[in-house]
């Protein structure tokens, strides 16, 4: 997989930190070598909804990947309730049902973006760097054989 | 079932198929089929509800799965694992679904999407007279996929949609 100049936290120059949240064990590991791929950290992980706010209230990750459609607790009302409590939490919604409706319910409930599955990790990379913002910076890729 | 609901399938299927198994892929089947749905290889189900109801089955030999799960991960190789071919298939099948069904929607269709189940049993989910299945074998070098999708209209869900 290709290696993308990693994405740090501008407070402390630590790796940004993730918590990711899909019901489908598949589709986290794909999410999480993403992650490893633009120098990110897996803080935890959700397959559902409810699930994800005690992940969120444990790790306080910098960025939240999460999936809508999900058993028990969809992923709009997970976000809902996590940015209720914690408005500055930061959440991309990563879905393959990717209608209108569904995009700007999830945006109206807190979600900084949204990303259609199947996911491209440019495309995630350039979206988690948008809404990460002053909050993180580039770092340079590493040399080979430094 | 009418070609506006099945159009979106055979698209979705197409470019997510074409994109993770990385091969031209062919539709050389399709059929309409009222009997019992008849397991090939491993499956998952996925139901959907409201203004259109009804389930989809993606049906994907062992060899194609692992193909897809290649392409998703980025591995150039994986160990066979069943547990890899069904997360496999239950993703692929999200992934196609989600297309469709973000196409119907833009046409108006409000509907909910059910996460994917595995589907284990050799048998069963026949069609009926207005909820005919429609069954489609997608080729590629890395072997078939099968998507068999059963659907209608939900008649009282649209008619009172008009009144409102």
């Amino acid at each position: 997989m290709e290696l993308f100049p990693a994405l740090l936290r501008a407070t402390d120059l630590e790796p940004v930190r993730y918590l990711v949240v899909d019901d489908s064990v598949f589709a986290r590991k794909n999410l999480a070598r993403i992650i490893d791929s633009y120098g990110g950290v897996l803080a935890g992980e959700a397959g559902d909804g409810g699930t994800a706010i005690a992940e969120y209230d444990r790790t306080a990750a910098d960025i939240v990947l999460m999936d809508i459609t999900m058993p028990q607790m969809e992923g709009i009302e997970a976000a809902e309730r996590i940015v209720r409590q914690h408005p500055e939490a930061r959440i991309i919604m990563v879905s393959s049902v990717g209608y209108q409706e569904n995009i700007v319910a999830a945006l109206q409930k807190g979600a900084r973006h949204f990303v259609q599955k199947p996911v491209k990790p440019e495309l995630l990379y350039e979206v988690v760097k948008y809404v990460l913002g002053e909050a993180a910076v580039v770092a340079s890729l590493p040399q080979p054989g430094v | 079932m009418r070609m506006e609901l099945i159009q979106p399938f055979i698209n979705a299927a197409d470019a997510v198929l074409s994109e993770t198994l990385a091969c031209p892929i062919s539709v050389s089947d399709i059929s309409m089929n009222e009997q019992p749905y008849q397991r090939r290889a491993t499956a998952a189900l996925i139901e959907i509800s409201g203004d259109i109801e009804g389930r989809v089955i993606f049906d994907v030999e062992d060899s194609a799965a692992m193909k897809v799960a290649c392409t998703i991960s980025g591995a150039t190789e994986l160990d066979h694992d069943p547990q890899i071919i069904r997360e496999t298939i239950a993703e692929l099948a999200n992934l196609v679904i989600g297309n469709a069904v973000t196409t119907l929607n833009d046409q108006g269709f409000r509907f909910k999407v059910h996460p994917p189940v595995d589907h284990p049993a050799d048998r069963g989910f026949h069609g009926t007279e207005d909820t005919e299945a429609l069954v489609m074998d997608f080729g590629s070098s890395s072997g078939s996929v099968y998507m068999n999708v059963a659907m209608r209209y939900n008649r009282r869900r649209r008619a009172d949609a008009r009144r409102k």
